[in-house]
């Protein structure tokens, strides 16, 4: 008997019980979807954080003053004047001493009462800035345009403002070239920032961007600055920006006892590694959830071929009787096996294809081509190995014996 | 090879214990039967006399404890478990009390199946198997399914499974025990018809007048015979 017939056995024998194999294909494709969606799930969640880290922008560092342990003037024996001041900015944009930094914009910022016809709108943080910090800190200008260098140099008193003030202030009015005032003095609005994805408590979009001169000139004084805004060229080059910008700001602030600076350099990126690091964690805890999903998922299906190959140890037993031998058995029970499981767990991945397709409890799920691979893999195996183990038990008793079984 | 020189069957001194210790069961003690080609023979004994445990290994579904069982002059208990699937295939038609047909699987394929572990290909298996169905009168129930046979037609299907293969001996084990008056008349008359063709027939009963067809009659008590005749087969 050759294995065509073998095969056309095992098709027969899996669509004589349409029930039993129905319910066999349900079982793997249970256990294969869930252990496929919920990877996707705790994969899907662990981008979207990692996407809104990223929205913050990961090549800029943020300078700010104070020590990395504790407030900024606590140190007493320190009589050299350190906070930051906008004379550190050219040290900075030196490109002998700083290779890798792109853009340096000095931030002073404030909340700020602003008005426009009647209306008033308190603005969380007005900022005056380098044109630069738009593209450092992710912000793109969605109607009007940004300050210029021009703007800048001249002090012209412009502002480019978030999409919440627009709103707050203007309602329908377009704002471009508008006037509003701000704690008494008046400003241009020359832009509208593009809406910017929320990452925090904070709304990045209740913001104003004004050139510096204009902002120390008019609001804040020519005191220090609120924080430096330092871009690296790229990704990869953020850590080399970290340690020049410390080491120009050590020599510029004549800090001695460098183990207690006045400044803090921190990255963006700093804060994506520890984001990442926990979204690890979080695909790790549904990793072993889904394990478990796949142990539970392989124990029915271990079932349910056990108990569908027990059922027919009669059958095997009345086959051996006619004449079929013993290896002639095993391959139509494997090959019923594979064909059951092989249909279920593709089923089940197209099964989890499909719901990954929708948003789950606030997630969209990312699939990972690793945990269909082992999902599939897996399940497979079992259904082949409980499939075709208590087949080959059968099959190694006598006839009479196999005959005999209730 | 010549029928005088082997016959067909040939028991020496076989023993079947089952389970060991104080619990054991001696089903066969001692038991030795030859029979010649063509013969019918039919079994009789209680039930416990051991007499199914006889048919189990002479058509090679259990094995002795101890002896010798020769069929056609070969040692059995010398086969590898493939010679044995073979020797069942092709020399050995057997039908059960419980018809054991597989479940689900039409009647045509039922009687097929012994072909197909032959090794012949599926036209000329199922021309075979159609003529088979119409030596037991089932030809037109070829494509039902045992469930939507009754229990004569069912033993029939079994009894065309049997001879499908044309196999020198033909087992039946107490194969009208489950059946009415009127299909056990008809698996009569198939039986005898395959023992007017040459067949080697053994079968089992607990009732005389199936008994009465047969050439040989022999009764078994404890796992021993105890009476062996020959008698006229009714015309």
């Amino acid at each position: 008997m050759n294995i065509f017939e073998t095969i056309r056995f095992a098709i027969r024998g899996v669509t004589a019980n349409k029930l039993r194999s129905s319910l066999t294909v349900l079982g793997m494709l249970i256990g294969v979807a869930a252990v496929i969606l919920l990877v996707a799930v705790g994969n899907g969640s662990g981008k979207a954080v990692q996407a809104r880290i990223a929205q913050l922008g990961t090549t800029t560092l943020t300078i700010s003053s104070g020590g990395r342990f504790g407030g900024g003037n606590n140190n007493t024996t320190n009589t050299q004047n350190t906070s930051l001041t906008i004379d550190l900015v050219p040290a900075l944009q030196d490109k002998v001493n700083a290779p890798h930094v792109k853009s340096v914009s000095p931030v002073v910022s404030s909340s700020q009462t602003t008005a426009y016809a009647g209306t008033s709108h308190t603005i969380n943080s007005f900022v005056g800035t380098y044109p630069s910090y738009l593209g450092a800190s992710n912000y793109s200008v969605a109607n009007g345009s940004g300050f210029t260098q021009q703007d800048l140099t001249q002090g012209r008193k412009v502002v480019v403002i978030g999409q919440t003030v627009a709103t707050d202030l203007f309602g329908t009015v377009n704002p471009i070239d508008q006037q509003i005032t701000v704690n008494g003095m008046l400003f241009t609005v020359v832009g509208v920032l593009a809406n910017k994805d929320s990452s925090g408590f904070n709304d990045p979009n209740d913001v104003a961007l004004a050139p510096i001169t204009a902002v120390q000139q008019s609001l804040t004084g020519y005191g220090s600055l609120s924080q430096i805004l330092v871009e690296a060229t790229s990704a990869s080059t953020v850590s080399a920006a970290q340690s020049e910008v410390t080491a120009i700001l050590n020599d510029k602030l004549k800090v001695t006892n460098v183990s207690n600076e006045p400044f803090t350099v921190r990255s963006a990126s700093q804060l994506l590694s520890t984001s990442q690091s926990t979204a690890q964690t979080f695909t790790v805890l549904l990793g072993a959830v889904a394990g478990i999903s796949l142990l539970v998922g392989g124990i029915g299906i271990t079932n349910i071929m056990l108990v569908t190959v027990t059922e027919r140890t009669r059958e095997i037993g009345i086959r051996k009787a006619l004449g079929a031998p013993k290896r002639t058995v095993l391959t139509q029970f494997l090959v019923e096996a594979t064909v059951l499981s092989v249909i279920g767990g593709l089923l089940g991945v197209v099964a989890a294809v499909i719901g990954t397709r929708f948003t789950i409890v606030g997630v969209k799920p990312v699939i990972v081509p690793t945990s269909i691979v082992l999902a599939l893999g897996v399940s497979v195996a079992i259904g082949l190995f409980f499939g075709s183990y208590p087949a080959s038990r059968a099959a190694s008793l006598r006839p009479i014996e196999a005959l005999r079984y209730e | 090879m010549t029928g005088m020189a082997h016959p067909v069957l040939d028991v020496r001194t076989v023993v079947k214990t089952y389970g060991a210790g104080e619990t054991a069961v001696r089903a066969l003690r001692g038991l030795s039967l030859v029979v010649e080609r063509g013969q019918y023979v039919a079994i009789m004994g209680s039930s416990g006399s051991g007499k199914s445990t006889l048919m189990n290994i002479l058509g090679c579904l259990d094995v002795p404890t101890s002896g010798r069982y020769l069929l056609d002059g070969v040692d059995v208990s010398r086969l590898s478990d493939r010679q044995l699937a073979l020797v069942r295939n092709r020399r050995i038609g057997f039908v059960f009390q419980a018809f054991n047909l597989i479940p689900r699987t039409t009647a045509l394929a039922n009687v097929e199946l012994p072909l197909a572990y032959a090794g012949m290909k599926g036209g000329e298996r199922r021309r075979r198997a159609a003529a088979a169905l119409a030596v037991v009168g089932l030809a037109d129930r070829a494509h039902h399914e045992p469930n939507e046979l009754s229990g004569g037609q069912q033993q029939r299907v079994a009894v065309a499974r049997a001879l499908v293969t044309a196999p020198a001996l033909v087992l039946a084990d107490e194969p009208t025990g489950n059946l009415d008056t009127q299909s056990t008349a008809d698996m009569l008359a198939v039986l005898d018809r395959l023992n007017r063709s040459g067949r080697t027939i053994v079968l089992i009963t607990h009732e005389p007048d199936v008994a009465a067809h047969a050439s040989r009659l022999i009764r078994l008590v404890d796992g021993r015979i105890v009476q062996d005749v020959r008698q006229a087969v009714p015309i």
